[in-house]
């Protein structure tokens, strides 16, 4: 108890760390997922097959080979960044992949008919999918989305050991000081708890609001 | 390929839609060509860099954090199968104490990053790297894969239980002769994901020192000798991982399309009865 209560400014410092990089690598993901998303189903083909490889790609990929890449790789070509933006870019980029991914069975679950009605109308495809299309998939794809960002915040843990200040990385300088290791790793075991269980809440509340009426 | 979401495209459309793919085709190019351009200017491509690969000191350092890598994956594929095997019995055991045990092992472990628990049993039980990394592994994918097994036994159609049941078979016969081999078929592709996770994941060993092909590749990677080669390194191993976890992927995808095809998995399509059939039972069908 004493580990949380003595450094509780080093634990706080380390879950708004979590926190500030699971919101931003979300936003990331979600624009680069629902981008990807529309790609893989456009009627250009050069776009489906980008789409295709990027998910392909990084899901594929295992994470801590592309934080290696880019926050040890970038800088060789002149690109400096602060570490959390390249944290952000590589969690970004690598959830945009499994974000596209449900995003499109959503898209797959919206039924033929609105697709269809939507172009006897002589809607355009981005008046068909951003219209029509999207905004009933988003129901169905709010619970998926959510069980995505919770193993986005999970994956924020790796940040920590390419030195971003993030609550895994606690363990360290509390380590030095001589503090309990196990106490020190059950509060961090609670901090990623609470970030966890407060997504899955919020997603909870959406999918309540907007989800599908079942 | 057909689609809703937009007309076949006719004479206009198709012209349209290839100026579009022309010029997101150049984009893309650009945008690669531009990579390459700074991958040249950077001096990536000198030879300083790339002749330490031919060294046999060098390829056998690769190949045994190759080996390393597959020896973790090999170690936790196999314990994280026991253990959600035994995590999946427990949760779907008759008897309460050991239902509510499961339940809560694999709540916790599914809901702590595997790092943490990596980090955990490296830092605070001071185990070797390799047992740190494949019981962190085996614990987050156990509990998945229990949670796959689990579902896989509830997705079998109530029928089979109870047909089993009225044949009189004990609850144990039940479970290992009618409803796990038919829950393994359906389940099969969702196991086979779930190891490439495990695949994936192997590689959070370079973070707490284990030997693995990442951790080989930072070692030539930060050699002042060979002129610090770290993209040629990203570009050698980068595809052996990815081609790797896409291998299995592909299996995943083989095996759950094979198994859409298989006419055991389906159920048999049954005519509806003409007027004329006689139904057993020797009555006729209603007109």
């Amino acid at each position: 108890m004493n580990v949380l209560l003595d450094n509780l400014s080093l634990y706080g410092k380390g879950l708004l760390g979590t926190v500030e990089l699971t919101v931003f690598a979300s936003l990331l993901a979600l624009v680069l997922g629902f981008l990807m998303a529309a790609f893989r189903v456009a009627p250009v083909g050069s776009l489906r097959a980008f789409g295709t490889a990027w998910v392909t790609v990084l899901r594929n990929t295992p994470l801590t080979l592309l934080f290696f890449a880019v926050v040890l790789g970038l800088p060789r070509f002149g690109l400096v960044l602060p570490f959390n933006l390249f944290a952000i870019l590589a969690l970004g980029c690598y959830t945009s992949a499994f974000i596209c991914e449900a995003v499109r069975s959503g898209i797959n679950t919206v039924p033929v008919g609105q697709g269809e009605a939507a172009r006897s109308l002589g809607m355009t495809f981005p008046q068909t999918l951003g219209g029509i299309v999207l905004p009933q998939a988003f129901r169905s794809v709010i619970p998926p989305i959510g069980s995505t960002l919770i193993a986005l915040a999970k994956n924020s843990a790796i940040a920590g050991a390419f030195s971003v200040t993030e609550l895994l990385g606690v363990y360290k300088p509390l380590s030095e000081l001589g503090y309990s290791i196990i106490w020190t790793f059950v509060w961090i075991a609670v901090g990623y708890l609470i970030v966890t269980l407060t997504i899955s809440a919020l997603f909870n509340v959406l999918e309540k609001r907007y989800g599908v009426a079942r | 390929m057909t689609t809703a979401l937009y007309d076949i495209p006719g004479p206009r459309t198709r012209q349209r839609h290839r100026l579009y793919g022309l010029l997101s085709t150049a984009l893309i190019l650009a945008l690669l060509g531009g990579v390459v351009y700074l991958l040249f200017s950077t001096g990536q491509f000198t030879a300083a860099k790339w002749t330490p690969f031919t060294y046999k000191g060098i390829q056998e350092l690769l190949l045994r954090g190759l080996g390393n890598t597959l020896k973790a994956f090999a170690l936790a594929a196999v314990l994280s199968l026991a253990l959600g095997g035994v995590l999946a019995t427990g949760r779907l055991s008759e008897h309460r104490i050991a239902r509510w045990v499961s339940t809560v092992l694999v709540e916790f472990f599914r809901a702590m990053p595997v790092l943490v628990m990596i980090f955990f049993i490296y830092v605070a039980l001071q185990a070797e790297p390799l047992i740190a990394l494949v019981a962190g592994l085996t614990l987050y994918n156990g509990s998945v894969l229990a949670e796959v097994f689990r579902s896989g036994v509830h997705s079998v159609d109530r029928g089979q239980r109870e047909a089993a049941y009225a044949l009189g078979m004990r609850k144990t016969q039940v479970m290992t002769h009618v409803l796990v081999p038919q829950a393994v078929r359906a389940m099969l592709p969702a196991i086979i994901s779930q190891l490439v996770v495990a695949l994936k994941d192997t590689s959070l060993g370079y973070l707490i020192t284990y030997e693995e092909f990442l951790h080989a590749g930072k070692l030539i990677a930060s050699n002042l000798d060979y002129d610090l080669p770290f993209i040629p390194v990203v570009m050698i191993i980068s595809p052996i991982y990815i081609g790797m976890c896409m291998l299995l992927s592909w299996l995943a995808h083989w095996v759950s399309q094979r198994q859409r095809r298989n006419p055991k998995v389906e159920a048999v399509e049954v005519a509806a009865p003409e007027p004329g059939t006689l139904l057993p039972g020797g009555h006729r069908p209603p007109a």
